[in-house]
């Protein structure tokens, strides 16, 4: 289950979306807004996303942590628009047979999410500053949405 | 042919824009609509070599060929999560 949304994430729902009789292990992980990044004082976060792709890719990758890890469920919840402190910008959930395969799972999801969803995320600090927060491009991702080499070696 | 170019985050802000139109020959690659994007709007070219493009909702290299009928979108890296 995939959703992109510009309401609060509900992640005791995502979470029992993944619980299977056939899972001995569900792990779960929450992008929440921090509010000190070094020295950095944030206010609120700004989100925003290209809807049309963010979802295609978000279920490419729903796809794509079956082929790789033994996956009982996965669900991915992105949130976009104004953030204040500590809410809950994204959630991935996993189940699987054992727990390593679903921490596993879970980093790879969250990992390939942060370097290939079209989403980004804009500070607005205390002092009244804004920032667009653009990483290094990553080709692994941009050139080769498949490629099975780059994303597995990179290290996080 | 004519090419609308979605445009998102901090190139959006840039253009003032939320897409821009550009005229390119028939066969033109994603690097042709780079070149073409840089000058309808010089204030990317800070930017230009770290924008990424899309073609169809998905990533595309600079030899990309585009089609009248591409949805088109060039932005920087992305920051979600």
């Amino acid at each position: 289950m995939i959703e992109l949304t510009q309401q609060p994430i509900d992640y005791s729902a995502l979470t029992e979306s993944v619980r299977s009789h056939q899972a001995g292990a569900v792990v779960l992980f929450l992008g929440t807004v921090r509010e000190f990044t070094g020295e950095a004082h944030t206010a609120w976060l700004e989100y925003e996303a290209y809807p049309e792709m963010a979802v295609a890719a978000l279920q490419r990758l729903e796809g794509e942590v079956r082929r790789r890890f033994t996956v009982t469920e996965a669900a991915i919840s992105h949130r976009y628009g104004r953030l204040e402190l500590g809410e809950i910008a994204v959630a991935v959930a996993v189940s699987s047979p054992h727990r390593s395969q679903a921490f596993d799972a879970g980093r790879w999801l969250i990992d390939t999410l942060k370097e290939c969803v079209p989403i980004w995320k804009k500070e607005h600090y205390t002092d009244g500053a804004t920032e667009w927060l653009h990483p290094e491009a990553t080709p692994g991702c941009s050139q080769d949405p498949d490629s099975e080499t780059t994303r597995e070696e990179r290290s996080p | 042919m004519k090419i609308t170019v979605l445009l998102f985050a901090a190139a959006r802000e840039i253009a003032g824009a939320e897409s821009v139109e550009l005229d390119l020959p028939l066969e033109a690659s994603v690097a042709d609509a780079r070149a073409a994007l840089l000058l309808s709007l010089p204030g990317l070219a800070l930017r230009t070599n770290a924008l990424l493009w899309a073609v169809n909702n998905e990533y595309a290299a600079d030899d990309r060929i585009l089609h009248s009928t591409d949805v088109v979108a060039c932005f920087p890296p992305v920051s979600g999560g």
